[in-house]
């Protein structure tokens, strides 16, 4: 098995994991995002931020082609998504899937091994350790045989991110990791995710606790349907910037 | 009707019964998926709406100075007009923002209402040899060709083996379309593809089972095969059997009394299996789950 990061140039200013350009999604007429521009660079952390139909999970999800946009661009390492999906990986929000469907732990993150095995490919002994080892990395391994309806929702979050690892992407995408999960969870999550970003991993996360955003998260990006502010926690993350991602929304865009 | 059950009834009938059991098979592995992606009336919809393409399939031949009864044009109308189903199914759930069940009730009974407009109309007509046509709605094995039974064995065997070929996607999309569209999967791409292949079993299954119970075979031992396993993989392969006993015991029996329409007998079949699987089925049946909570109970109302 070739070591996990072998090929990446950890100096090399390659292109950028995430770059969004005016980018806009609308449901119906309703506008969510509106001309969003961000960058989100390799080896950092960022959160995505802003109060409840900010757009924050539909920005995502445009510039992952999930839902459709209605304007403008997203390009994952200088390139359309479809190009790079093998360095893309995507951690859902643990709500949208059914738990009660027949599926063990390992399947789950089995099915992150979808970019090696392809479509007829055979899973092999390889592939196994593989997915026990993603597992490992978030702590379940003892869970592996278990249907995921039997998890905690912290277990099942964790499931989700072994399944991203099982990847191997240099870009982790991350819509609410944190929703609902216990303090032990959290922490163990975000250990994890740190670890990706020290090895020069780009991780993009979707958060909604105020409070955790210095302590965990290198840069920020404050949304409210529009970009309100962008960059290291340190300067954009203000309280002048968060007073105004949270402020009531201008009312002729509603 | 034991000699039919051990295939000694004659070499037309072994087929058909061999027929619908390889029928049976898909129907179970197909309706699995169909299962877990949670739109299963779907081929309820579809399959009613194939009786006007039977009709006019009739009609047609029988204009173009055919028989009219040749099962491969008949399939080919009802095909077409399953597809002008799914179709209208598909519009009115995207473009109106009709939730998809009512949709299906609306498109399923305008088209089996259009069906039976037709095959009135042709019986009335008196043309051609049109007694047989009565056999689509319930399902008739007596008296079925030998290439007719050969279609449905195809038919059944190559549905189950595309689906067992694209199961890694399927199952992708039905567990977590977000996530198997950003790997490429597209959810759209995925559920054409299912719904084809729901379309090939239930063009399959017209003549043995019936566009009115060929539902039941698509859905009754896929929800049994779930009484028994946790794993997508394992409940497939039990519905394939569920539904692969259900098609030979039903076509079996059907043979040794030709009275009895095939299909209300497959899936009394399926449903017997149902039963049983609910009651006694490993991962979910009522039985060992009462009996794990009574353990449960003894465990912490013992000595701590």
């Amino acid at each position: 098995m070739k070591p996990l990061r072998d090929l990446r140039p950890e100096a090399a200013p390659g292109p950028l994991p995430l770059a969004v350009r005016g980018l806009s999604v609308a449901y119906g007429e309703r506008l969510v995002v509106d001309g969003v521009d961000a960058v989100f660079a390799a080896g950092k952390m960022t959160a995505i931020v802003g109060p409840n139909g900010a757009g924050k999970s539909s920005l995502l999800k445009a510039a992952l082609g999930i839902v459709p946009r209605v304007a403008g661009q997203a390009l994952f390492f200088g390139q359309p998504l479809a190009a790079v999906r093998d360095r893309v990986a995507y951690v859902p929000q643990r709500a949208g899937v059914d738990w009660d469907f027949p599926a063990r732990v390992i399947d789950v993150v089995a099915m992150g091994l979808y970019g090696q095995l392809g479509l007829f490919g055979r899973m092999r002994c390889q592939h196994m350790t593989q997915a026990m080892d993603c597992l490992g990395r978030v702590g379940l391994t003892d869970f592996a045989r278990r249907q995921i309806g039997a998890l905690s929702g912290g277990q099942q979050q964790r499931v989700f991110l072994a399944r991203a690892l099982a990847q191997r992407a240099d870009l982790i995408v991350l819509d609410e990791p944190f929703a609902g999960v216990d303090a032990a969870t959290e922490k163990a999550l975000v250990g994890v995710l740190h670890g990706l970003r020290d090895t020069g991993c780009a991780v993009v996360a979707v958060h909604h606790d105020l409070a955790t955003v210095p302590v965990w998260f290198d840069a920020v990006l404050l949304i409210n349907r529009r970009c309100i502010a962008e960059g290291p926690v340190a300067t954009a993350f203000s309280e002048a910037n968060i007073a105004r991602a949270y402020a009531a929304i201008p009312a002729n865009h509603a | 009707m034991l000699d039919a059950l051990l295939l000694q009834s004659g070499y037309n009938a072994t087929l058909v019964t061999l027929g619908a059991m390889m029928l049976g098979v898909a129907a179970g592995v197909t309706g699995t998926f169909l299962y877990l992606r949670k739109r299963a009336l779907m081929s309820d919809a579809m399959a009613h709406a194939t009786l006007p393409g039977v009709g006019l399939a009739f009609l047609l031949m029988v204009a173009m100075g055919g028989d009219g009864r040749s099962l491969p044009g008949l399939l080919a109308g009802a095909g077409i007009s399953a597809l002008v189903g799914l179709g209208c199914v598909q519009f009115l759930t995207t473009r109106t923002r009709l939730p998809e069940d009512a949709a299906i009730g609306a498109v399923l009974s305008v088209f089996y209402g259009v069906g039976i407009v037709i095959l009135t109309v042709i019986q009335a007509l008196s043309i051609g040899r049109q007694a047989g046509l009565e056999a689509f709605l319930l399902g008739a094995t007596a008296g079925m060709l030998w290439s007719d039974a050969m279609l449905i064995a195809a038919g059944g065997a190559i549905s189950a083996g595309l689906v067992l070929l694209f199961r890694r996607p399927l199952l992708m999309v039905a567990f977590d379309p977000d996530y198997a569209s950003v790997r490429g999967l597209l959810p759209g791409r995925a559920d054409l593809m299912l719904m084809a292949l729901v379309l090939a079993v239930t063009l399959t299954g017209l003549k043995v089972v019936g566009l009115i119970l060929i539902v039941a075979l698509l859905v009754i031992p896929a929800v049994a095969a779930r009484m028994w396993s946790d794993r997508a993989g394992v409940v497939a392969a039990i519905a394939g059997g569920i539904g692969g006993a259900a098609g030979y015991g039903g076509a079996a029996m059907s043979a040794s009394a030709p009275d009895l329409p095939t299909g209300p007998l497959i899936v009394l079949l399926a449903a017997a299996g149902f039963v049983v699987s609910i009651l006694f089925g490993r991962a979910r049946g009522v039985i060992p789950q009462a009996l794990a909570r009574a353990r449960m109970r003894t465990r912490l109302a013992g000595p701590a």
